[in-house]
């Protein structure tokens, strides 16, 4: 668990907005969206497909590309601005302090390139060093995320290996250079879930043990409990709350994370009806005037509709988003 | 792999033969070739006499199988209107033909290649657009017209390359080749660019539809992410995933470039064996129809056995086996 405060955060996203400018209008995929990461911090960014936190993790990368674009606020790694650099500048952090997972294992490798060509470019991409070197490096970390003789490994391709398989392999390529920070964009869900639990507890322990800090994008708040320091809740672009897992996951302030938790079948409601948040996610390109949220919030008031709300401090250090937020008088106390 | 080319051999016997017996069937049906082999006053006996030599009084099956049981005896039957082996004669113009192609097939892949990289990859630039818009010309220009049009400005106004003919030849291994020689080269290049006009054409669309396809590809992105450089992305990581497409389209588009530069042949008179064909067709010499119509089958088939092969080298998920037709 990470301490806030004394140490220096890896990354610290500041009011960051990603737009997409289509045919159809301005979409708003991220709209000023804030937040903190700390060395060796696993934090979750939790939404509902289209809610931008993809968006999010690309944005980071600076891997967005036309007629997507970062409009406003600040990205910084270890100090350093990401947001403005151009695509040379911004290759160098792009696999060496900064790395990043996709979500379907089986289309992230290249399927008519041997997994060493895919290894080896990417040690050399940041470091001059020998072929032998760089395979030895490959070798190393394939070993270090559990694949078996890694150096006959290396001359196979991708199609020779399980999606597990080729996850790890896709992990493995993202530790190459220590990165300071990986994002992980849904790493696990299109395993199956004994390898999911696998996986978690791989990058866990990975993470853990170089002192990485861990951006994991999901939709699945189980993950999220077992595996995230703190969380944050994305909705339409904003993040709606944010704060440490357990205050987030047992006393929701903001409504739309507590229809989200509702939503999770649990093991006590056996036969009962599954709650659910009405409606469907708004269309990101006609967002109304006031809280994204407010159309499907039991919650919501005239002023919901009206203006949207700021961001406002809980007293246990949660940020959120909501003009009516729940247990805000418990959390005071 | 050794099953798998067995397969293919066994397989195009069974498409020469059924080739054979269509074109010999084809070409009786259109007409008495003894028309063309006596002169215009030759009297009825004449007539029958070389209809006899010949062996046409007979019905079409036994023609037929005679001509068959002459092929197994390693004899193609002779040209009707050269007194010579019809097989000879297609192999001695099938260099010129080779040449011409494989000219067209590098210039194809080597301008085609580069500008459908360069539409593919910056779909919005101007430039890509002028591409696009001159390889639709390449697809619907005529390829006679455009081969006049070559020989009107080249060769008649600007007088730079010569118009027709196949230039000084050197022969290299007992074959004839203009492609060792400056004239040589001048001679081959307008009757090339005329026949890979279209190919060019091809290749350029295959290689911009490939690259979009490529460069919006979940690997691409991950590639980026490992701080790759944009030269080695595209020239390896995209290049290698479009290559597989275009290698096979090529390897049939170069069969048809082989037997179907009749018209790039005629115009610039290169002495190929599309030249020899157009005139086979019009004299009805039969034997020479079948034998061009066998060799260009052997070479479709050929160039689709090098294609697979290729392919299973590009790919590394397809692996030839006996049982894959």
């Amino acid at each position: 668990m990470a301490t806030s405060g004394s140490t220096r955060p890896v990354l610290a996203v500041e009011n960051l907005s990603t737009h997409f400018f289509t045919r159809d209008g301005v979409v708003k995929a991220v709209d000023g969206i804030s937040f903190e990461v700390m060395p060796g911090e696993v934090l979750g960014l939790v939404g509902e497909s289209g809610s931008g936190k993809s968006i999010t993790g690309f944005s980071i990368m600076g891997l967005i590309d036309p007629p997507g674009r970062i409009v406003s606020g600040s990205i910084r790694l270890n100090g350093e601005e990401l947001v403005g650099l151009d695509d040379r500048a911004m290759r160098r952090f792009r696999g060496r302090s900064l790395a990043m997972v996709f979500q379907d294992p089986m289309m992230t490798l290249n399927p008519v390139l041997r997994i060493d060509t895919q290894m080896m470019e990417a040690v050399q991409a940041h470091e001059a060093v020998s072929d032998k070197a760089a395979r030895a490096r490959s070798a190393e970390v394939l070993a270090m995320v559990g694949i078996p003789s890694p150096e006959e490994r290396l001359s196979a391709y991708p199609h020779q290996f399980s999606g597990g398989m080729r996850q790890r392999v896709a992990i493995a390529i993202a530790l190459i250079h220590r990165p300071a920070l990986i994002i992980a964009d849904e790493p696990t869900t299109a395993l199956d879930v004994t390898i999911q639990s696998q996986i978690l507890a791989e990058m866990q322990r990975l993470c853990a043990e170089s002192g990485t800090a861990l951006v994991w994008i999901t939709h699945d708040l189980a993950v999220v409990a077992g595996l995230a320091d703190r969380v944050a809740v994305m909705y339409a672009g904003r993040i709606a709350e944010q704060g440490k897992v357990d205050d987030v996951l047992d006393r929701p302030i903001h409504p739309y994370t507590h229809g989200l938790i509702g939503s999770v079948p649990g093991a006590r409601m056996h036969g009962a009806r599954l709650a659910q948040i009405p409606g469907s996610t708004p269309s990101l390109g006609r967002l109304p005037p006031g809280c994204a949220f407010a159309p499907r919030c039991p919650r919501a008031d005239a002023a919901c509709a009206e203006h949207a709300p700021s961001i406002a401090a809980a007293p246990d250090g949660r940020a959120y988003r909501c003009h009516r937020p729940m247990l805000i008088e418990e959390v005071a106390r | 792999m050794l099953a798998f080319i067995i397969r293919r051999l066994a397989q195009a016997l069974v498409v020469i033969v059924a080739m054979v017996v269509l074109v010999f069937f084809g070409t009786h049906v259109i007409g008495d070739p003894v028309w063309m082999m006596v002169p215009g006053d030759a009297t009825q006996e004449q007539i029958e006499q070389v209809r006899r030599e010949f062996g046409f009084d007979q019905p079409a099956y036994i023609q037929f199988f005679r001509f068959l049981g002459d092929v197994m005896q390693g004899e193609f039957g002779r040209s009707y209107v050269h007194g010579e082996s019809a097989i000879t004669l297609i192999l001695e113009r099938m260099p010129a033909t080779m040449e011409l192609a494989f000219a067209a097939l590098v210039l194809a892949v080597v301008i085609g290649i580069p500008l459908g990289l360069f539409a593919g990859l910056k779909p919005d630039h101007p430039l890509s657009r002028g591409i696009m818009a001159a390889s639709i010309l390449g697809f619907s220009l005529p390829t006679f017209w455009v081969g006049l049009m070559l020989i009107m400005l080249f060769s008649v106004m600007l007088g730079w390359l010569p118009a027709t003919g196949q230039g000084t030849t050197v022969e290299i291994f007992g074959i004839r080749t203009s492609l060792f020689t400056l004239d040589g080269w001048k001679h081959l290049f307008l009757p090339a660019v005329n026949l890979a006009l279209l190919k060019v054409s091809l290749v350029i669309r295959l290689t911009r539809s490939g690259a979009r396809e490529a460069s919006l590809q979940d690997y691409v992105k991950f590639a980026r992410a490992k701080g790759l450089s944009p030269a080695r992305i595209v020239g390896v990581h995209i290049l290698k995933n479009i290559l597989i497409p275009i290698v096979t389209v090529l390897g049939l588009e170069f069969g048809s470039l082989v037997a179907f530069s009749v018209v790039t042949e005629t115009i610039f008179a290169w002495p190929g064996m599309g030249k020899l064909l157009l005139e086979a067709i019009q004299r009805l010499d039969r034997p020479l129809i079948v034998a061009y119509v066998m060799v260009v089958v052997l070479l479709f088939v050929t160039i689709n056995l090098i294609v697979d092969i290729l392919y299973s080298a590009l790919d590394p998920r397809v692996r030839l086996t006996g049982s894959q037709a």
